[in-house]
This record gives structure tokens, C-alpha cells and sequence, in this order.
């Protein structure tokens, strides 16, 4: 891309910011590296990619080893539904302090463990490493061992230290730890005729939703992975014949492992935006047109019902939307692909789209789907984000907590599309809330005040 | 062996670094920059932002596991390049965290080492804020006593007072700054953070937001007429106002922050001692509101009984409020472990009350000794909101965080005006609460 355009963009940032062009090949995205430093990324750590991951897991005992301040900012962080227990809603940390961090804090470790497993009697316990745990050379492994022998559930450690990779590793820790729970009852695998659900996370009940339309279909959900998820749920995951993979930065690795070890096939799927929801169905019900013919005529009868049931809801959304301009920045880039079709079917134009975790993959695949002069970021940070976004005149920004205020200050409409937020944008229904909110913050009166536009 | 208790539910605090971000960020032209893991940044981001609802830029050094087996030197360094390069900042704050605590990095050596890139030149200054030693405020603490200690100089006195507030909204800390102009005082108010985290709109992303305590403010501290410090949590330790007070002889009144009448009657005759002027007449008249109120609404709380939580000097200033206006503080808990144990049972406030201090908590043991203390509501910040859920009882939300109501930023406790409106506040809770939870429906109260 322009000299011109970058001047404000660190050396270091260099190569994760492209601009598409009509005529030229896909740019390789640099991009899975370490946040450059002193580049005030959007990303958070290690640690944050195996909470996320794990903490919708509702019967699970989830402890995080470390000073306090790692589990105080993820207490009850995601909006991750439960339909029973709640015990992921608890914050629960060793609360490591000065002569832990001198006399090390294995002790302290078990005796916590053994205490809060006794008084919640949660069905598998996550122990989750912070920065320091590492360094002080506690040995996590042997506490989990003991206190599995005794309490008889799974003792999982996550190897989840801030500083060793990126929130993606810290997504392959948590894919290691749920690993370790699957497979562990006597059923066959791939004995039952569903699926699992990999990488999705009942935000606002969206696995309730999409689970609901797999029903209709004919389809048993074995497990979803970790939305309202139970650990017994997730022993049993292996009896699945297939896997559909949402949130791919997250969950692909597992799938794999899964694939490898007890031969479920898995399709990579998107449940955002109306396309995307009908091709998920579509997908699992060629899987398995082999041993129920009919399904996919099930399947195309659910689509063209919702289709005819949702699409005349859109209209008048669109009416007011057509021709505005988005700006999307969120955490994995899969959701910013269904993201773009989704606001095309609101007459909206993608003109900035981003991702703190990326692949490679993803962000070719982002060049082929945006109009040329869109411009594409990897791992990006408020000034970059928001000269973009400004240069290239989006009227909506789409991301989470920390993009808001970027977005508001400047006089954007603002839609969260991440873990904090309460209304369903799955799914065909998710596809009319996605709408509404876009549109609600849109054609806000408010926004003719704004310093910006006055200016 | 250990320090503290053997694990926390649902802590009570957040961590050292969080504290000296909010410092910095009172500081003109300041950029927080943490050294440590990039998550450690961005949460505490994402915590600020959620109770500011403005945008708070904090760098970090972005550790690998590199930097944590060689140390963290060539982080920190391109770090500072980089926040220079792209802020152009008036001063870079870094802050350290547990991680470059534990490998042992030595902060102080790579910032007098460090070479600015040609024209990017500017003030470093360096707090030491492990994250497994004590809470957000005492790392707030330490980062206006380092901020001081780098900064501040001698010279001929000027008619300048120190005000040193512990964590308190924007709001008040713009009370605080008319309180001192109103005695004729010029406020070096340390920090201000009163425009930078509640600015106004933007017509392009600010990278600098305007306000803030200037360096310059910073450095004529040590020419004050006397220093205000209002917090008891740092008894017994270094704090700002007395490291003035040593280097540079200037008298430090150490209060409480300034909620209710007491308490403000006693920081406002600190400034009329320090400007050998009376308390003017705007001030009185709303003294005179705040008495009237009292009057008004005091059978409202007669008998009322509060669980009372935050950090250890909102807890204390507002359990000492409640006392004031006749709500029994049956409870006073922090997750803070200094002042609330040491001595603040002594204080006279609580003479004649039954009053529980829990130090050191977390919301498991806050929730257990809540339900033994028969509340009637609970004052705290809104991770008590859960309790409030649990116990079925008005949360009055105030001080630090606020995540699930807007306006953070404009919950004011101090001073008359400040109390006035915390004392509205408590009184509409309790009929709020009497008003939906009663068959009638009461059309006056």
C-alpha cells in the first residue's frame, strides 16, 4: 500500500496493515507474532485465550494460579449462558502473594484446590498458570496429580503463562486441557449420530439457538465445546460422528487432534449472518445424507422458512442502512468474513476489517471478499484503528469493550460483537438482532451533535 | 508459609499495576506503559474503560518467553521507541509488573541507560507495582509518590497547595480543585485525571487527551505553601505529601478523604490554615444545603444498617459518613490489608457503634460476614452487585469500579456538594426499595 497512508504506523507494525487493490494478488498478512512492544494492541495474553476457552464449562471448578489481578479482571467476563449450574460465574484464585512468590506456591496451590473442590464439588477442576508460576517453578503438574488421585474428578493444569506466545496459544493450552477430558467414558467414538458444536460459546444463548435448529433438522448435539457445557458432556464428545468448527483460531487444533485420534471429520462453519447459518446446516446435513437421505431436504426446508420468515423483518433496516460504511475489528477473523456478507445484506460496505488473531488463510481470504481500497489490519491498536476508520469514512465500528469508547469518541455508531454482549447475533433470529442494533446506533439522533460531523 | 489468606472467590481488589495506570494517567501529556505480558495492559484497559467509558492507552513492554528467561531489557526499550514514535508523550510511566519483579529487571538501570531516538526525547519515570504486593490503590499510591519523588523540586514557596486524593471520580477531583481556588490557592492536584478519562468529543483520535497535572505543576510541588493528603491507607508508609514534608520542610495535614461534613470541615480548614483565608461564602451555603438534608430525610435512615466496601479509604470515608447521618456501618470491608485492620476502629466516628472491619477480603468471606451483619444495604462498587442480587437489598454504587451503570465518572462523595449528593443517593435507595417492595405503592414519601 500508499507510503502515504501508513506514515503513522510503527516500523514494527509493518506488514500487518494492507490495503486491497482491484488488480494485484492477495499481500501476505504478517501476522501470529508476538504484539509489537509499546504498540498498544487490542490483544490480551496467553492467559486470556485459555479463560476464554474454558471458562463457559459450568460445572467446572476453574482456579487461577497466580496474584489476584489475573482473576479479578476475568471474573464473570463473558456473557457464556448457563441452563444449570454456574460455578464459571466464581472468580477463584490462590491470590499469590510476596513470600508465595519467595517460598513458592504449591502449598498454597493444593490446599485451595482440596478446599474449594470439597465446598463446590465441581466435576473437573481447571488450574490455570499465570506469568509467575512459571518462574517461580512451582510444579503444577504434581499438585493436579495428587489432588486427581483424591478427590476422583480430572485436575487439569492449563498451561496458560502470560508471556509464552499469543492469546492462540493459549487457545491450544485450553484445546490440550479439554482434550484431556474427552474420550474418558467406555461408549464407542462416533457411535452416536450428532455432532459436536467446537467453538461456541453460548454468548447470549446462541448455542440454545443454533443447537435448536440442529434439532429441527434431526440433529442430536452431543457436545458443544464450551458453551453451556458439562464436563460429562464432554467425556462423551468422541461418540460424536462429526465436528463443525466455529471460532476456527480457537478450536481448529482440537478438531484436529479429534479427527486423528477418533476419526470424526469436521467442516469448518460460521454461524453469523444469514448466508453463513444456512451453509452450516447445509454442511452437516450432507454429513449425513449418506445414512438419512432426506436430511438435506429437511435442511433446505428450515432455510427457505427462516429466509421467508426473516428476510421481510431486514427490509426495513436496510432501507435506512443502505450504503453506509463499516469498520470491523474483532477477535478472530473467521467471524469478520460472515461479519462482511452480513452487512452487505444491510446495503453496507466493509472498509476496514481486522483481527487480533488471524492466519494467514484468513486474512487472504479477507482480500478476496472486501471491495478494492479496503484496507486490512492484523493485531492493530487504537491509533491505527482509528485513523482508518477516519481515512476511510466508516459510519459503524463493530468490535468489543475496547474499540467502543474509539468509536464514540469519534462519533461512530458502535455494535458489540464480542464476549460481553447480551442480545443473540447468531443464527437466523441473530441475524434480525444484528440489524437492529446496527441500525439503532446508526440513525441515532445523537450522532448530528457529534464534535466530529459539526466539524 | 504465606502472607495473606489461602485463596480468594471473587476478589475484592484488583492488582498494583491498574493503580499506577490511573496515576499516569493523571499526568499531562502521560502514557502508562507496562512492563510485563501484554495481557496484563490490556485487562487493565479493558477495566478502566469500562468504568471511564473513554479511551485509556496503556503500552506494554509485551514480554515473550525471551524477555522472561534474558530479561526484559530490549522489550522495554523498543517499548519506550515505540511509545515515543508514535504518542510523541510528555512523559512515558512505567509501571513494572509481577512478571519483571520476579526475573529481577532492573527498571531504574535500563531507563538511565536508555537513548531516546533524536527528537523523541522525554520524561521516564519508573514505579516498582508487583502485582502479588498489596492492591490497585497501593500501586496508585506509590506511582504519585515516585512521580514526586523523580520529579519534584525545591525553591522559593509559591502560593501553590498539594493536593493528594486517593482514587475518587473526575467529578471530585474538579471539587477538589475549586475548594483550593476558592481559598485563593493555586491546586497542584496530583493526579488530575479529571479531563483525560472524562474528556469531551473528538474530531480525531487524540492520542494526548487535554488536562491532567502538568510536569511543570509536578515539579514546583516542593514549593508548596503545604501538602493535603486525603487517605488513611498509607499509615505508617512513604507517601508524597511526606517525602515533601522531609525533603523540603513543607507541612503535610494528613486526612480522610472529605465525605460528609466532619470530614470536609476538616479538609477545608486545612486550606484555611494553608491560605490564612475563611471558608467563603459558596462554600458555606452548601454546607448549609448539606444540614438541611440531613434534617430532611434523617428518619429515612434511622435504624438503617450498611455493608460498607471498596478500597481501604473510600470504605473508611464512607463508613465514617454513614455513621455521620445515622446509618449504622455494620460492616466495613476492603480488600486492602493496612489501614482497615490497624487502627481505624479507633477512630471516634464509630465510637458507640457496632462495627465489624474485614481487611483483606474477597466477595466469598465479604458475602458470609454480610449475611451474619442483617444489613438493610450495602455501599460499594458494583462488583457488590451480585451480593446486593444474592441478599435482595439496594447496592448505592459508588467509587471504584462502576461496570454496570454509566456516569462513573460523575459519582461524587466529596466535599458538601459531593456528600450532598451520595446522602440524595442513599436516601432514594431506601425508598426505591420500600417503594417496589411494598403492596401499596406509595405515592409520596
Amino acid at each position: 500500500m500508499q507510503e502515504g497512508a501508513i506514515n503513522d504506523l510503527l516500523e514494527d507494525r509493518r506488514g500487518q496493515v494492507l490495503e486491497t487493490s482491484a488488480d494485484a494478488a492477495p499481500e501476505a498478512m504478517r501476522c501470529g507474532t508476538r504484539s509489537a512492544a509499546g504498540s498498544v494492541s487490542q490483544r490480551a495474553c496467553v492467559f486470556c485465550g485459555s479463560r476464554v476457552v474454558l471458562y463457559p464449562i459450568a460445572d467446572a471448578l476453574h482456579l487461577v494460579h497466580g496474584p489476584a489481578g489475573c482473576a479479578a479482571y476475568t471474573w464473570d467476563i463473558r456473557g457464556a449462558l448457563s441452563s444449570g449450574p454456574a460455578l464459571h460465574r466464581h472468580s477463584f484464585t490462590t491470590d499469590l502473594r510476596e513470600t508465595d512468590v519467595i517460598y513458592g506456591g504449591a502449598a498454597k496451590l493444593e490446599k485451595a484446590l482440596r478446599e474449594l473442590i470439597a465446598a463446590h464439588g465441581p466435576k473437573a477442576a481447571f488450574v490455570y498458570s499465570t506469568c509467575i508460576v512459571g518462574l517461580i517453578g512451582d510444579d503444577v503438574d504434581a499438585v493436579c496429580r495428587r489432588v486427581e488421585a483424591d478427590c476422583g474428578i480430572p485436575v487439569i493444569p492449563v498451561d496458560s503463562e502470560g508471556f509464552k506466545g499469543t492469546k492462540k496459544d493459549g487457545y491450544k493450552a485450553a484445546c490440550a486441557a479439554i482434550a484431556r477430558i474427552i474420550g474418558t467414558t467406555p461408549e464407542a467414538p462416533r457411535s452416536v449420530a450428532g455432532i459436536n458444536i467446537l467453538g461456541e460459546f453460548n454468548l447470549a444463548g446462541e448455542a440454545w439457538m443454533i443447537r435448536e435448529a440442529y434439532a429441527r433438522m434431526g440433529v442430536p448435539v452431543v457436545a458443544t465445546l464450551t458453551g453451556d457445557a458439562r464436563v460429562d458432556t464432554i467425556r462423551r464428545a468422541h461418540t460424536a460422528r462429526f465436528n463443525v468448527v466455529q471460532c476456527s483460531g480457537s478450536m481448529l487444533g482440537l478438531a484436529s487432534l479429534l479427527e486423528a485420534k477418533y476419526g470424526q471429520p469436521y467442516r469448518r462453519v460460521s454461524y453469523f449472518g444469514l448466508e453463513d447459518m444456512a451453509q452450516a446446516l447445509y454442511d452437516v446435513a450432507d454429513l449425513f445424507a449418506g445414512e438419512d437421505p432426506d436430511m438435506p431436504a429437511r435442511a433446505a426446508a428450515l432455510v427457505a422458512g427462516e429466509m421467508a420468515r426473516v428476510l421481510p423483518l431486514l427490509a426495513p433496516f436496510r432501507k435506512d442502512l443502505e450504503g453506509a460504511r463499516a469498520a470491523i475489528y474483532v477477535g478472530g477473523a473467521f467471524k469478520a468474513h460472515s461479519l462482511i456478507k452480513a452487512l452487505r445484506h444491510l446495503g453496507m460496505r466493509t472498509v476496514v476489517v481486522g483481527s487480533q488473531t488471524g492466519s494467514p488463510e484468513d486474512y487472504e481470504r479477507l482480500q478476496q471478499l472486501c471491495d478494492p481500497g479496503t484496507i486490512i489490519l492484523d493485531d492493530s491498536n487504537p491509533v491505527e484503528l482509528s485513523r482508518f476508520v477516519l481515512e476511510k469514512k466508516a459510519d459503524l465500528l463493530i468490535g468489543g469493550v475496547k474499540e467502543r469508547p474509539i468509536a464514540y469518541k469519534l462519533g461512530l455508531a458502535f455494535c458489540d460483537h464480542n464476549h460481553e454482549r447480551k442480545i443473540p447475533l447468531a443464527g437466523f433470529e441473530g441475524m434480525v438482532n444484528f440489524a437492529r442494533e446496527v441500525h439503532g446506533s446508526v440513525t441515532s439522533p445523537v450522532w448530528k451533535w457529534s464534535a466530529r460531523r459539526r466539524a | 508459609m504465606s502472607d495473606g489468606p489461602e485463596y480468594a472467590v471473587n476478589p475484592c481488589k484488583v492488582c498494583a499495576p491498574l493503580g499506577a495506570s490511573l496515576a499516569f494517567k493523571g499526568v499531562a501529556g502521560a502514557v502508562p506503559l507496562l512492563h510485563g505480558s501484554q495481557g496484563c495492559a490490556t485487562y487493565i484497559r479493558r477495566y478502566l474503560i469500562s468504568h471511564f467509558r473513554d479511551p485509556v492507552d496503556i503500552a506494554s513492554s509485551s514480554f515473550d518467553e525471551m524477555a522472561a528467561v534474558f530479561g526484559g531489557r530490549d522489550s522495554l526499550v523498543r517499548a519506550l521507541d515505540n511509545v515515543a514514535a508514535q504518542y510523541g508523550p510528555d512523559l512515558i510511566g512505567v509501571a513494572s509488573t509481577c512478571l519483571s519483579e520476579t526475573i529481577g529487571d532492573d527498571v531504574a538501570d535500563i531507563l538511565r541507560h536508555y537513548q531516546p531516538a533524536p527528537g523523541k526525547d522525554c520524561a521516564r519515570v519508573h514505579v516498582s507495582t508487583p502485582s502479588y504486593a498489596g492492591t490497585h490503590l497501593d500501586g496508585y499510591y506509590a506511582t504519585v509518590l515516585a512521580l514526586v519523588q523523580a520529579l519534584a523540586g525545591g525553591g522559593p514557596a509559591l502560593d501553590l497547595v498539594n493536593l493528594f486524593p486517593g482514587i475518587v471520580c473526575p467529578e471530585d477531583l474538579r471539587w477538589l480543585k475549586r475548594a483550593a481556588l476558592a481559598f485563593g490557592l493555586s491546586p497542584c492536584l496530583l493526579p488530575d485525571y479529571s479531563d483525560t478519562l472524562d474528556g469531551g468529543q473528538w474530531t480525531g483520535y487524540v492520542r494526548l487527551p487535554p488536562g491532567g497535572t502538568s510536569l511543570g505543576q509536578i515539579r514546583q510541588a516542593g514549593r508548596a505553601r503545604a501538602s493535603v493528603e486525603l487517605g488513611w491507607s498509607q499509615a505508617g508508609r512513604e507517601t508524597a505529601g511526606r517525602h515533601l514534608n522531609r525533603e523540603f520542610g513543607i507541612h503535610c495535614h494528613s486526612l480522610g478523604l472529605p465525605v460528609g461534613i466532619e470530614a470536609t470541615d476538616a479538609f477545608l480548614a486545612a486550606l484555611a490554615h494553608t491560605s490564612g483565608r475563611p471558608v467563603p461564602p459558596e462554600l458555606e451555603a452548601e454546607r448549609g444545603r448539606l444540614l438541611d438534608a440531613y434534617a430532611d430525610a434523617h428518619k429515612v435512615l434511622a435504624g438503617q444498617r450498611a455493608v460498607v466496601f471498596g478500597d481501604e479509604d473510600t470504605a473508611l470515608a464512607l463508613a465514617l459518613f454513614l455513621a455521620e447521618i445515622g446509618v449504622v456501618p455494620v460492616l466495613v470491608a476492603s480488600g486492602g490489608t493496612g489501614a482497615l485492620a490497624a487502627g481505624a476502629a479507633a477512630h471516634p466516628g464509630f465510637r458507640g457503634l457496632d462495627v465489624t472491619f474485614l481487611p483483606d477480603t474477597d466477595f466469598g468471606r465479604l458475602g458470609e460476614a454480610a449475611k451474619a451483619a442483617r444489613p438493610t444495604l450495602l455501599v460499594g462498587h458494583s462488583k457488590g452487585s451480585k451480593l446486593a442480587r444474592e441478599l435482595d437489598l439496594p447496592l448505592v454504587r459508588v467509587g471504584f469500579p462502576v461496570h454496570d451503570r454509566f456516569g462513573a465518572a460523575r459519582i461524587s462523595t466529596l466535599g458538601y456538594a459531593g456528600s450532598h449528593r451520595l446522602f440524595d443517593d442513599v436516601v432514594n435507595h431506601i425508598l426505591a426499595d420500600r417503594q417496589a417492595k411494598s403492596d401499596i405503592g406509595y405515592f409520596y414519601f
